[in-house]
């Protein structure tokens, strides 16, 4: 079984909840209540087509308003697939639970109404999508039978979206294709209205994505715990529990533990009752080392070769603020990188990014709630990490708020 | 290990409760004897070893549980070596902090929230580590994995802390209280596979079993001293097993001859109907978890 991770976001009314419905409904993965359900709303409603939105607002607020709030987890599997989607809101003010949403998936679809085309929120979807680094994004333009299905409407969107893709000169895997969430249009089943449209169905697409390990980045391993036992089993057992961040480790390896900068060898990789030979990115183990060194809560463990150098007191990064209250020059905040905490101070705020258009850099004085922006971090302690663009899984940072204590940023090191 | 997809969802689960432990000064795990918490057991084990598992658990007892589970809750807490904590719904009715619900209908799941919170206040425990999943009802699919509460035990879902990249914020203000979710993103058929790989014990209940029954609207419910019998209801004798095990009052039985867990297994993929469908509680209304959950209620 593949395990697919996937995100949503549309801007409100897209019919974002309504391709999630009908993904789960032509993959017959809807359950009795659920069927039960979309029918008795749909007769209320007294529409023509099933209302299939109903099966993710999960909230009274939502179903009242008829947008999506919060980022909602789905999960459905196929014979070979299991697939776990984040059904992120599409307002811009929730755009802090669209970055939540996407940040663990592989694959984001955006939605694009037909009749509208892009939106800025399009614009904003996009350059998360590209901030976060996901493999793949798919365009779905959506709501295809509300212009009757035309193809020339279609290509229009598509080029607008092949211009927006090049303007931001990222390379990502992209594709586009029309759909009509609501009619259930190329989204499982093949459209016959569409005939002029030959590529794959969002189903297709969606089965067609792997999950990628990052195994060829440098190892990194963030220290949670420190375990000690005594018992029948063990005597003097010391190991130090934790996640792969990124990379692999054998056992025999010579390591470098940050902040002391101390070198050892690892004796034991251990889950539970099993010893491994080895462990990689995203694997809960618990290393042992041949020699007794300073190593705590917040430690990281890297191989002992060139890249693992550096320890970090000030860094420019670029953050996604997430608060309402926003962040000034001077604004001290709780830097967190996993189980790495520090104090930091906002140096600068050197430039806000507009998603609409990338290059083109905004001068502010302070971050607002969804704002993209550049900034120069001073730490009280130093800090081991890499940078996002080199390795996404150990240069990307929370900020939290110490009074509040509400996380009020997530950042990417420069 | 074969099974790459529950590796995945099992090493997310271990980091999240060992954060858990390292980010909170006292944690207590919630334990009912149910599958959901005795899968989060083994996961405590495998997470904490060669240490042992740094917390106690607790069970908010409604008076209303099989005895199955039960017993079989107090068996795998001496095998486990692990303290029990128990609060009885009961003590909360006598001191008429709550008052039982009049009806054939008349359930204590709703009251368990008032014994939940004394008891989280009583110990002084700063977060609650639960096994509520995303894919059970559509208000918990809204939940982040560390879900903080209020003075008063309530859900604001407005307000909850974004999680990207599931790096978690566990820090709180005095008297704030945090709810963990370690096995959010497992789904039902995640825990059955996993108890037959881990070869897991789970009460009688959930195999097939001869019960005598309550019919009622259709539901077949354990016929029990708890449960309010009026002239409409039917009684009658089935093989059944139970998809998920709440109160005798308001958890519903399914005709079955399952016995073994890959029976169960293939009997519940088979099988249209979503595991909560069989909760009497929830059908209240489209919002009855909702609406429990802002109140305090796991």
């Amino acid at each position: 079984m593949e395990l697919v991770r996937i995100s949503t976001a549309g801007s409100v009314d897209d019919g974002k909840s309504t391709l999630i419905g009908r993904l789960l409904h032509d993959n017959n993965a809807l359950t009795k209540e659920q069927e039960t359900l979309v029918l008795q709303k749909t007769k209320e409603k007294g529409w023509d087509d099933l209302d299939l939105s109903v099966i993710t607002d999960g909230l009274v607020a939502e179903r009242e308003q008829g947008i999506t709030i919060d980022v909602a987890h789905i999960y459905f599997s196929t014979d070979t697939h299991k697939f776990i989607i984040a059904d992120s809101p599409g307002h811009i003010e929730y755009t802090r639970n669209m970055v939540t949403g996407a940040s663990t998936a592989e694959t984001s679809i955006i939605l694009v109404d037909a009749r509208k085309g892009l939106l800025e929120q399009s614009f904003r979807h996009f350059f998360i999508s590209i901030l976060l680094k996901l493999d793949s994004v798919i365009f779905c333009v959506n709501k295809m039978d509300l212009v009757d299905y035309d193809e020339d409407r279609f290509l229009k969107i598509a080029i607008e979206i092949k211009n927006m893709v090049s303007d931001l000169g990222e390379k990502i895997p992209f594709k586009i294709l029309p759909v009509s969430s609501l009619k259930g249009d190329n989204v499982v089943v093949k459209s016959k209205k569409m005939k002029w449209y030959t590529g794959p169905t969002l189903n297709e697409i969606l089965h067609d994505s792997n999950s990628k390990k990052s195994v060829k980045q440098p190892f990194r391993f963030d220290v949670q715990q420190v375990y000690h036992a005594q018992n029948k089993d063990f005597v003097d057992f010391r190991g130090f529990a934790g996640r792969v961040v990124s990379g692999t480790i054998s056992t025999g390896d010579r390591v470098r533990t940050f902040p002391s900068g101390n070198e050892s060898v690892v004796t034991e990789i251990r889950r539970y009752t099993d010893v491994l030979n080895e462990a990689s990115a995203d694997d809960s183990v618990v290393l042992s080392l041949a020699d007794e060194i300073d190593i705590s809560r917040g430690s990281t463990i890297c191989l002992a070769d060139s890249s693992a150098t550096k320890e970090q007191k000030e860094l420019s990064a670029t953050v996604v603020w997430l608060d309402e209250k926003p962040a000034l020059q001077g604004s001290k905040l709780i830097f967190k990188v996993g189980a790495r905490e520090s104090l930091s101070k906002i140096q600068s705020i050197n430039y806000t990014i507009d998603p609409a258009s990338p290059k083109n850099h905004l001068t502010s004085s302070q971050i607002e709630l969804n704002d993209i922006s550049n900034v120069d971090l001073k730490l009280s302690k130093p800090i081991f990490m890499d940078s996002y663009s080199e390795n996404k899984k150990n240069g990307v940072f929370l900020l939290v708020d110490p009074q509040s204590n509400a996380t009020v940023g997530v950042g990417f090191a420069d | 290990m074969t099974n790459k997809h529950l590796y995945k969802l099992e090493n997310e689960s271990i980091y999240i409760l060992r954060e858990v432990a390292a980010q909170f000064k006292k944690p207590v795990l919630l334990f009912s004897g149910g599958k959901d918490s005795i899968v989060m057991a083994r996961l405590a084990q495998k997470a904490f070893y060669p240490s042992k598992i740094p917390f106690s658990f607790m069970h908010i007892d409604t008076g209303h549980n099989f005895p199955e589970t039960i017993a079989f809750r107090d068996e795998i807490v001496k095998k486990l070596d692990v303290n029990l904590i128990v609060r009885y719904v009961q003590d909360s009715i006598d001191e008429n902090k709550v008052q039982e619900e009049a009806g054939k209908y008349a359930s204590r799941n709703a009251l368990q929230t008032v014994t939940l919170l004394d008891a989280i206040e009583e110990f002084g425990f700063d977060v609650c580590i639960g096994g509520a999943r995303r894919d059970e009802e559509k208000s918990r699919a809204k939940e982040r994995i560390f879900s903080v509460r209020d003075d008063f035990g309530q859900w604001d879902y407005k307000n909850q802390r974004p999680e990207p990249f599931q790096m978690l914020n566990g820090k709180i203000q005095f008297g704030e209280n945090v709810r963990a979710f370690p096995i959010s993103n497992w789904t039902e058929e995640d825990i059955w596979t996993y108890i037959l790989q881990e070869n897991l014990d789970l009460p009688t209940v959930y195999f097939a079993h001869q019960r005598k029954l309550v019919k009622r609207d259709g539901a077949l419910i354990a016929h029990s001293d708890f449960l309010n019998i009026v002239e409409s209801d039917e009684i009658e004798e089935q093989s059944v097993r139970f998809r998920t095990v709440g109160d005798m009052t308001c958890t519903a039985a399914f005709l079955s001859t399952a016995d073994t867990v890959e029976k169960v297994l293939k009997e519940n993929m088979a099988s249209k109907h979503s595991e909560r469908g069989a909760r009497i509680d929830d059908k209240r209304s489209e919002s009855a978890l909702e609406d429990r959950k802002k109140g305090g209620y796991f």
